[in-house]
């Protein structure tokens, strides 16, 4: 099945179209004809669907939340969050409401400037939902971490967003925080969030912080171009890349809620991403709440019948999730989804990585709908490419643009400007014409690193692609080496520079290596010290310092010993030929390289 | 096989897969996966782990019955015949 899945995803459109007939639809979707909606479309008109700050200005947390609260919406289900043991909690527009701006006026109170670092680093518990839209509503700038995350990443992105408070759980702080909080010279307050009332010296308890916020607060006026949001990505080299959102951001996710997502005021929507991510935030924090729709948190991790029974009993109709788990659920078989119900289901959507063109039928095998794909990234802040509700869907492409997005297929000319490549179905790198509300406003004190990102009126992705003559777009690869897994962006620097923190390792490269469920896996190539020996018994030390360091996520989940690595003559080691030679596939340009590998020590005396 | 046994096999398996975790150190009623900080990569890892080790076929079906360490070590026991 692994292999068979990889092979057909290759080919590209050699799938039978999916062909939709709207009319016959229960629900009118919002984009019925996708040449004349985006014919029309503006995003000053579309503005129309937000309220803005009654004194002026646009907050994200109010539209998310509390303009609902005082007006229709008040009283319908805001949040339902389902807890790892069944529990249930839900919060109406107004419930919540109440709680974000009690928690907004007491992060105020503590004294926190405008403008300051509030990071998150916490499950999916309510907690998080009220954190994040509080600390917006108080003007102050979000960035969620993913709690799978080992102290070391946590300490890189608090240390460059210079985070002021931290809100998190006993039992993430003990394991994660309290390690390198000394290393965290601009974290005044650490918020901790827990469920038996027990209390941890140097911090605040959640309900004591709360018990002192006022729900009288009233949203601050703020411009659309305050900065809302830090999300923190992966590049190739460096450190990670902290890209910034602002307010204006939430007019792209109202407009992808309605297109992209097809939300309707009834449904009952449920994200399966971490807020840790940027989906998790985008998705499965703001877009669904600006609709006023019922969202639904899952607290506990995937499980194939545990989510098929979720979206049964709690009668989903909007289900946006990844491919990660959707091959998880094809590896299970489609006859345990068919003893479920999924009447409800209307919409299904899939993003994180290319959804292969299996995953986009199994979804019709399993639920009677296709899978969506779609496509973006973090520093695009929300849906840019999309397969949508009326449109026919071919497997495997991730669709067409979003009305008010202009997308092209791109090369780079030696003089740093850039040509549209209009024939169809060569490969490319993907472009986005700027300009569009959610498109990050900078890479976190790297100006230099935001400007490469462009050239003239083009942002470039850096995902190669290709277009077909029907103007869908179909994903070939990444142009850097940065490894996609399970969704996340991984970059290869970060997993290198803390294994070459372990005393016995002098040089390391990390791959992705291609994985038939998580889609890529961190591979590790590990030189050891002069004098240091290869043992299984190593080989694991150095795996428990990364995965104690890095957390299970960005760890490496193989490590090989090499005796050395293949480097350009400027000392780069070329990750692409250790890829090539990893997968067997041709090893390419080879003429910047200087120093080869070498499988083991050569023998004394033969050249190697 | 006993259940002694059934932990150190499971305690070997993890070892190559998440050598920091400490499987002795958790409570029968704990999900490994929170304990022990396997992703689902890593749990579907010990599976293929235990497949291996021990010869039983393991259904996708049955995973959620592998997430604590008491259903664990059950279902190994019934599986080796115990």
């Amino acid at each position: 099945m692994q292999a068979s899945q990889r092979e057909s995803g290759s080919v590209l459109g050699s799938w039978p179209r999916i062909r939709k007939r709207p009319e016959d639809f229960p629900v009118r979707p919002h984009l019925l004809d996708y040449a004349a909606t985006r014919a029309a479309f503006s995003w000053e008109a579309a503005r129309a669907g937000l309220s803005g700050l009654p004194g002026g200005g646009l907050n994200i947390a109010f539209e998310a939340v509390h303009r609902h609260a005082i007006g229709a919406r008040a009283h319908k289900t805001a949040l339902r969050w389902i807890g790892k043991d069944g529990s249930r909690r839900t919060l109406t527009y107004a419930e919540l409401s109440q709680e974000v701006l009690r928690f907004a006026s007491a992060l105020r109170a503590l004294g926190l400037k405008e403008g300051a670092r509030v990071f998150l680093l916490l499950g999916r518990v309510p907690e998080l939902y009220i954190a994040m839209l509080g600390a917006l509503s108080a003007k102050y700038v979000v960035s969620p971490l993913f709690s799978a995350f080992g102290p070391e990443p946590i300490a890189t992105r608090m240390r460059m967003g210079e985070g002021a408070v931290l809100v998190t759980t006993p039992e993430l702080y003990r394991r994660r925080v309290a390690s390198i909080r000394g290393d965290l010279p601009s974290l005044e307050h650490i918020v901790v969030v827990a469920r038996s009332g027990e209390t941890i010296p140097g911090t605040i308890g959640w309900s004591e912080l709360l018990a002192r916020g006022d729900p009288r607060f009233i949203v601050p006026p703020t411009d659309p171009e305050d900065l809302a949001l830090l999300h923190f990505t992966s590049g190739t080299t460096g450190r990670p890349k902290g890209a910034m959102h602002v307010h204006a951001a939430v007019l792209t996710h109202y407009v992808t809620g309605l297109y992209a997502l097809d939300l309707h005021e009834d449904d009952i929507f449920w994200c399966t991403a971490d807020p840790g991510w940027v989906t998790g935030t985008s998705y499965g924090v703001i877009a669904p709440l600006v609709h006023g729709v019922t969202n639904l948190v899952v607290e506990a991790e995937f499980d194939a019948e545990t989510w098929y029974r979720i979206l049964e009993a709690e009668k989903v109709s909007v289900w946006y999730t990844a491919p990660t788990a959707i091959r998880m659920m094809m590896k299970l078989g489609p006859e345990i989804a068919k003893k479920y119900d999924f009447s409800h289901l209307r919409f299904l959507a899939s993003v994180g990585e290319p959804l292969n063109p299996e995953g986009v039928m199994f979804g019709l095998e399993a639920f009677g709908r296709p899978f969506h794909d779609n496509w973006w990234q973090t520093e695009t802040g929300g849906i840019m490419i999309a397969n949508y509700a009326a449109m026919d869907v071919k497997p495997g492409s991730m669709g067409r643009p979003l009305p008010g997005i202009e997308a092209a297929i791109v090369r780079r000319e030696p003089d740093g400007s850039v040509r549209v490549i209009e024939e169809p179905m060569v490969e490319g790198e993907l472009a986005l014409k700027k300009g569009w509300p959610s498109m990050f406003r900078g890479y976190l004190g790297e100006d230099e690193r935001y400007r490469k990102c462009f050239a003239g009126e083009w942002y470039l992705t850096g995902d190669l692609a290709k277009k077909d003559d029907e103007g869908y777009f179909w994903f070939v690869g990444r142009a850097d080496d940065v490894i996609k897994s399970a969704g996340h962006l991984i970059g290869p620097f970060e997993v290198e520079s803390t294994l070459m923190e372990h005393p016995a390792v002098a040089e390391a490269a990390v791959i992705g290596k291609p994985d038939p469920v998580a889609g890529e896996m961190v591979k590790a190539f590990v030189v050891l010290r002069p004098g240091v020996m290869p043992s299984e018994e190593l080989r694991r030390a150095i795996l428990a310092h990364a995965r104690t360091r890095l957390g299970p996520v960005v760890a490496p989940k193989e490590i090989d010993f090499r005796d050395n690595l293949p480097r350009t003559r400027s000392g780069k080691i070329m990750r692409r030929l250790l890829k090539a030679r990893e997968l067997g596939l041709p090893e390419g340009d080879l003429s910047t390289l200087e120093s080869d590998e070498q499988a083991s020590a050569p023998l004394p005396g033969v050249q190697p | 096989m006993r259940r002694e046994e059934l932990e150190r096999v499971v305690a070997d398996v993890l070892a190559g897969i998440a050598p920091e975790a400490d499987f002795a150190a958790v409570k029968g009623e704990d999900d490994l996966r929170d304990e022990l900080d396997l992703d689902s990569m890593d749990f579907l890892n010990l599976v293929i782990g235990l497949h291996e080790r021990l010869g039983i076929d393991i259904p996708e079906a049955d995973y959620p019955k592998l997430f604590t360490k008491n259903g664990l070590l059950d279902y190994l026991a019934a599986k080796t015949g115990q």
